[in-house]
């Protein structure tokens, strides 16, 4: 089974996941003068991959800034600068290290369009990058999407392959709020079909990967791929999944997740993050909430164990749920 | 005050600067009586005795430039040259509020003067004032941000950070700290080893000032000094205000609105009383024979009718809808 992506194959080539990010920015600011780069180590391959490639060249050092290990100072500037009318891209090459920063995001940014009755808002991305696994233990691997998706006034996007990276980027971009954009290193070097001009990804709408029957299996990010596995196993055993990408975690399309729920009757959430609190309980709360009734089974969560992540690899094999696990949620729900 | 310095200014703007003065001491003593009343229900800080600061900062920039605030930030707002009507509708929680009812007093805006927000975490708007200056470094605007904020925010971190990345990108922001000797409850001495605020923009490279807040010619000079400093490229500027509240941390006494818990000495209240801003400068004003009283007295009942329109304006207007609670989460 492949991800198949409803669009015309003319003007698509195979780029990766860093290429088709490094193509939304370069292309934004090419085209808006409003647009900037900004945090630390946005300019070095050692941070951020090829993401930033060949930015600095072509723009120079004032729209694209590297910058002191200054995350809160650094986020705020941004939030700063979008108040006066620009649109800053601040990322932070590992999301653990923005926890210094959730004043500027989470007291100013995602409030001041709202406290301040409409007066201003705050057209900024914050990008967060997750570098899972790796012996990097607690510190430098957390996926904490769900923090920022309790926030209101703040919308978080996870794409999962490079044709969403890329629109859904300039989607964040060109939004008048301030945009969560959360991807995982595990992506970047993964392969897909992306159109050479720039062309948005609507945020706040999901993506059907693979029309199913027996069951539906939500995920984003890099946990879409291991759906993906999921998915492909399932079919050797006879089980027609449905997988639904999210895609964004807020706005959530309900619409989708419903339709889908509503037809399969059963659910499996699979998210990167914690358990307790985290997106896999919300998607199931909403849909508790909202359409029960359809629901044949109780839905089951796949996510990391309420644990900080481990160093060694021999706890760290355990620690991250895989494919094989969505596969045995699946076959319990359905009895098999 | 020297008499050298006051034969540069013109009467028009000595008054000018009498006025801007009186309108905040009279807009934030018009407060009192409705806050131990129950009437205004959101927590106020008010800027009594720091008058000279805000007005001083305020003459010596353009529309265009920006400012940042703090949860005592009346002041800033109005020397700015936001409205009044439109600041006491906020505090009582109405729709024609500056920030529609959403905010009330320690949320304060008017982007068309530049005020780009006022905000109550503590050196929370610092670093967004610096931003606000990187974006007009960027499109090579001749514009300067100021940063209002209290000696408390020099205990936050961001304060150093975003001096550090300020001075690396020698943006064209100033940092106004009026240091009034208290963090909330607590003096100066518990909270720093040495009382000299503006030091810490010493090792940053940072042109680094202190001046008595009190004197509004002085705060003016200052400014203007710093101003012309960012203009010419060469900032950011760190200049110290020293000065002192003659009210409580929030509403008239203290921390709980109409409870005394003011802890501070009477004594030391009752020897800053004698360096109010505007008593002093209207004496000079006098002494130079630049105001009569009549004239004093004159100006204060103008002023004095300005806040109660704006009371008038505000009680008549109307609350946010309840429909509207959701409005301005996102902006569409």
């Amino acid at each position: 089974m492949c991800l198949r992506i409803n669009l015309k194959l003319e003007n698509m080539r195979k780029v990766t996941y860093a290429q088709a990010i490094n193509e939304a920015i370069y292309q934004t600011i090419e085209q808006d003068n409003r647009v900037f780069v900004i945090g630390q180590g946005c300019t070095s391959p050692w941070y951020v991959g090829s993401t930033c490639q060949g930015l600095i060249e072509k723009f120079g050092q004032e729209r694209v800034i590297d910058t002191p290990v200054s995350e809160n100072a650094i986020t705020g500037v941004a939030v700063g600068a979008a108040l006066a009318k620009m649109r800053p891209i601040v990322v932070h090459p590992r999301i653990d290290f923005m926890l210094y920063a959730t004043d500027p995001i989470i007291n100013e940014a995602a409030n001041w369009h709202y406290m301040f009755g409409g007066k201003l808002s705050v057209p900024i991305v914050i990008w967060g990058i997750i570098n899972r696994g790796g012996e990097q233990a607690a510190q430098h691997s957390q996926a904490l999407q769900a923090i920022f998706t309790h926030i209101p006034g703040l919308k978080v996007v996870m794409p999962s392959n490079p044709y969403d990276a890329k629109g859904l980027l300039v989607s964040a971009i060109k939004d008048d709020n301030p945009v969560l954009y959360i991807d995982d290193r595990w992506l970047y070097k993964i392969k897909g079909n992306v159109p050479e001009k720039i062309y948005s990804v609507p945020i706040g709408k999901g993506k059907r990967i693979r029309k199913g029957k027996d069951i539906t299996i939500v995920a984003s990010s890099y946990m879409v791929w291991e759906a993906v596995g999921a998915v492909k196993g399932l079919i050797k055993g006879g089980i027609d999944a449905e997988l639904i990408d999210l895609r964004s975690l807020k706005p959530l399309d309900t619409e989708l997740l419903f339709a889908s729920v509503k037809k399969t009757g059963r659910l499996v959430v699979v998210d990167g993050g914690w358990k307790t609190c985290g997106v896999a309980a919300e998607v199931s709360a909403l849909v508790c909430e909202n359409i029960f009734k359809y629901l044949k089974a109780p839905i089951r969560r796949i996510t990391l164990p309420d644990i900080p992540a481990p160093a060694s690899s021999a706890l760290e094999s355990i620690y991250y749920p895989k494919a094989k696990d969505i596969c045995k949620a699946v076959k319990k729900i359905l009895k098999k | 005050m020297t008499s050298s310095i006051m034969t540069k200014y013109s009467k028009v703007f000595l008054k000018q600067l009498y006025r801007m003065m009186v309108q905040i001491r009279l807009c934030e003593e018009s407060l009192v009586g409705p806050i131990l009343r129950g009437e205004v229900k959101c927590p106020v800080h008010l800027y009594t005795g720091e008058e000279a600061i805000a007005t001083g900062v305020c003459a010596a920039l353009s529309e265009k430039d920006y400012i940042f605030g703090t949860h005592r930030s009346h002041g800033h707002y109005l020397a700015k040259g936001g409205s009044l009507q439109k600041l006491i509708a906020e505090i009582y929680g109405k729709e024609t509020g500056c920030s529609e009812g959403r905010g009330g007093s320690m949320h304060i805006i008017a982007p068309e003067k530049g005020i780009l927000g006022a905000a109550p975490i503590v050196a929370g708007t610092i670093s967004l004032a610096v931003g606000s200056a990187l974006a007009a470094k960027i499109r090579r605007e001749k514009r300067v941000s100021v940063s209002f904020f209290g000696d408390g925010a020099a205990g936050e971190g961001v304060l150093y950070e975003s001096l550090n990345f300020a001075a690396l990108k020698r943006l064209s922001v100033i940092f106004a700290c009026e240091n009034n000797l208290y963090s909330t409850h607590m003096p100066i001495r518990n909270c720093r080893p040495e009382n000299n605020v503006f030091k810490i923009g010493i090792p940053f490279g940072i042109a680094s000032f202190r001046t008595n807040g009190n004197e509004v010619l002085e705060v003016y000079e200052a400014t203007k000094k710093a101003v012309g400093i960012c203009r010419r490229n060469r900032g950011p500027v760190f200049i110290e205000f020293m000065t002192y509240r003659l009210r409580g941390h929030v509403g008239p006494d203290d921390n709980i609105q109409g409870t005394r818990t003011d802890i501070r000495p009477k004594e030391e209240i009752e020897e800053w009383r004698k360096k109010d801003p505007i008593k002093n400068f209207e004496k000079y004003l006098i002494k130079k024979k630049i105001l009569k009283q009549k004239e004093i007295e004159k100006i204060r009942n103008k002023i004095q009718k300005k806040v109660t329109l704006a009371y008038k304006f505000a009680k008549e207007s109307p609350y946010p809808k309840e429909k509207d609670l959701m409005k301005y989460v996102f902006k569409d």
